[in-house]
């Protein structure tokens, strides 16, 4: 394999600049927005009218769903949101019972939790998915490819796909509303129908502050545990409850935001190219040193 | 005694042709149902499972055991060891068409296959998965220039503008060589840090933040294995001499690669403390335990056997229990592995999934033969004669 002297020269001059300053990975920084806009669900409010999930339905164009939202045998299904339907309520039974020694059924709204870090957004080969300042974690269908990574991501198990549609197939999750919050006073379709208020939708910061006061106004009832406050470093969407979340289909998750791993090790590797342009220059000059030997043993030089 | 490379001497058209052939038309007919109708309508992919084996197998499995080809080049040309050229052409040949049906793996599986090109576009940083497509495309460019000499033997003087490529390669190559090393190393381990973003819907037996070094040594393991695989199947179908004389060095190469990886990958289980769910009796764990036992620690000890390096089938053996294992770990990693918490039954592959994979592997093999039919690739000579 012929190398010139010249090009094998160049080669260890990047090698050089290169390797001898590799910009190491700084502490990962988490880019959640400082004051975003989020949910609060209180599941000891719930009654299960299913009335967010059509207010839902309505403000984001989704199709009618088979069985009609006034139809409550569907509580009994655990439904996970779909392409055609951003939210669902599912109902479990966590074997409370209340004085008349009846069984207390507790109601969960089940969306997009609108990650402070989202991994989808970190994950999104194109940037696709990407945290908005006022919290939403916005969908750009011009932009996505359809990889699905987005999906195998996400450890709310919550993007959806049209998989039916051959030609332009779409990602699908609850929006939180991106066009009406982005208006003054606008609210979440889900969280303004809600007749009980079990929805409360506000500064991220705000919420968490009444949430607080809530459990502490009430110990005998809630769980000092604020679902979403710390789970995968914070959500948009928060729970409180009088129920263990175990029990009601919540999962234990870790407070360690999903991409900071990934991040970490893509930007230690790859932040300025540094390790394949060093790994070009010693590869350069390892190939250059063995021709050379080689054309010497052949008797004439390069 | 370094042979020459040359076009193979044999009938192209034989039954197993022709089966590849039969593969391949079932494989186009699924894609035209995919196209018509939906992922649904020939995968079993959902909401729970995004990622099926076209995925698991097609791209990972696919990726990793093209690594024959930075591997040669790495010894042949990088080094110099100039003894192994005799198997350099095959295993770039394989890279090739190995990544080419990768990145067409890819293409059937996204959903907006007419926006592949967005990702040059919308770049997204973070994504691992950004890095992998770059360097794919990028590696598939490469390779195909590499493979410029090849096909400027042979048409050169019918093809004037392959006659002119090959002049300028002749000067440039080693950029090219280099780079194919670098973008193997790159997107062979970004492909373990694939699913490092989901530590909890994967096993703890695969799930480590160490999956990217995992993936990079097993691919250095696998490169050489592959060769023999890939020699031992080329040179008994077409009857040629067997090529023992640089298979077996290369075996001797593969203990150190192979046993650097086993034992990074056994220390990673011991320091995780994942081993505690090895015995649990689940499909997860038999899987590792087969991935792990027989496809990497029974090759490993077979290799330190002189006599097993000498035998042409034992080594055989060896090659090919290394090679599965490889692809077992990328499949464990990304189908096995993974557990969607709210799924109510589990994923497998659908027939019009395994039609689509089965196509694509009988067309690798279909071009490949098409390849060292017609053009100087194989540098075995023919038995009849050495007779
Ligand atoms: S819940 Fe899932 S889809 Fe929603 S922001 Fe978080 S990671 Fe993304
Ligand atoms: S499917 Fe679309 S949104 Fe999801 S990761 Fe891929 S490109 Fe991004
Ligand atoms: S925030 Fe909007 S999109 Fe999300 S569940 Fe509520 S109504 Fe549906």
């Amino acid at each position: 394999m012929p190398i010139t002297r010249r090009s094998f020269l160049a080669a260890l001059g990047i090698a050089g600049a290169t390797a001898a300053a590799p910009k190491n990975a700084e502490a990962w920084q988490s880019k959640a927005p400082p004051d975003p806009y989020g949910c609060l669900v209180d599941l000891t409010r719930c009654v299960g009218c299913r009335k967010c999930e059509q207010a839902c339905k309505e403000v984001n164009d989704l199709p009618e769903p088979a069985i009609k939202f006034d139809d409550l045998t569907i509580l009994d299904v655990k439904r996970r949101p779909d392409q055609n339907a951003f939210t669902v309520i599912n109902r479990y039974y966590s074997g409370r019972i209340d004085d008349r020694d009846k069984l207390v059924p507790t109601f969960v709204k089940v969306q997009c939790m609108h990650c402070q870090d989202p991994a989808c957004a970190s994950a999104c080969i194109t940037g696709a998915l990407s945290k908005k300042e006022n919290g939403a974690v916005h969908y750009d269908v011009d932009k996505c490819i359809g990889c699905r990574y987005c999906m195998a991501a996400c450890p709310f198990e919550i993007p959806a796909y049209e998989y039916d549609r051959p030609v332009l197939p779409r990602v699908r999750k609850c929006t939180f509303c991106f066009e009406r919050i982005s208006k003054e006073g606008g609210k979440p379709g889900c969280a303004s129908i809600c007749p009980v208020e079990a929805i409360t939708f506000g500064k991220r910061s705000e919420l968490l502050g009444q949430a607080r006061e809530r459990i502490k106004g009430d110990p005998g009832k809630y769980n000092d545990h604020i679902y979403g406050e710390r789970e995968v470093g914070g959500t948009s969407w928060m729970y409180i409850s009088n129920v263990d979340f175990g029990k009601v289909g919540f999962q234990a998750l870790p407070t360690r935001p999903m991409p900071q791993t990934t991040e970490t090790i893509q930007s230690g590797l790859f932040s300025y190219l540094w390790s394949p342009l060093a790994l070009f220059g010693v590869l350069g000059a390892v190939m250059g040193y063995t021709s050379r030997k080689h054309d010497k043993e052949d008797g004439h030089d390069a | 005694m370094t042979h020459r490379p040359q076009p193979v001497a044999q009938p192209f058209w034989t039954p197993g042709v022709l089966v590849m052939l039969a593969l391949m038309i079932a494989a186009g007919v699924t894609l035209v149902v995919r196209y018509t109708y939906g992922l649904s309508a020939v995968t079993n992919l959902n909401n729970h499972y995004p990622w099926g084996i076209w995925i698991g197998l097609d791209v990972a499995s696919g990726v990793a055991l093209a690594a024959g080809g930075f591997t040669t080049a790495f010894l042949a040309h990088i080094l110099g060891r100039h003894y192994y050229e005799a198997v350099t052409r095959p295993a770039l040949l394989t890279a090739a068409l190995g990544y080419t049906f990768v990145a067409l793996a890819v293409f059937f599986d996204i959903g907006r296959s007419w926006a592949i090109w967005k990702v040059v576009i919308y770049q997204n940083h973070t994504s691992a998965l950004f890095e992998v497509a770059m360097c794919v495309m990028t590696y598939v460019t490469v390779l195909w220039i590499e493979f410029i000499p090849v096909l400027a033997e042979k048409l050169g003087h019918k093809i004037r503008l392959l006659a002119f490529l090959d002049r300028i390669l002749d000067k440039t190559m080693w950029v090219f060589i280099i780079l194919g090393v670098v973008l193997s190393c790159m997107h062979q381990s970004s492909l373990g840090t694939l699913m490092v973003i989901a530590p909890t819907k994967t096993s703890p037996l695969w799930a480590t933040p160490l999956q990217p070094l995992l993936f990079l040594t097993s691919a250095f393991a696998v490169g050489y294995p592959m060769v023999v695989v890939e020699t031992t199947i080329a040179t008994s179908s077409l009857k040629l001499e067997s090529e023992m004389n640089v298979l077996t060095p290369l075996s001797r190469i593969t203990i150190l690669l192979l046993g650097v990886y086993l034992f990074l990958k056994v220390g990673d289980l011991i320091w995780r403390g994942a081993y505690a769910t090895l015995l649990d009796g689940s499909a997860q764990s038999g899987s590792f335990l087969v991935e792990v036992g027989l496809g990497v620690i029974l090759p490993w000890v077979m290799l330190l056997f002189p006599a097993v390096r000498r035998s042409r089938r034992l080594l055989f053996t060896a090659a090919l229990l290394i090679v599965s294992g490889v692809m077992l770990n990328r499949f464990n990693v990304f189908v096995v592995s993974f557990k969607a918490p709210y799924a109510t039954s589990p994923y497998y592959p659908a027939i019009g999934e395994i039609l689509v994979t089965a196509g694509s592997v009988a067309a690798i093999f279909f071009l490949y033969r098409l390849f060292v039919t017609w053009f100087p690739v194989l540098s075995a000579q023919r038995q009849e004669v050495s007779r």
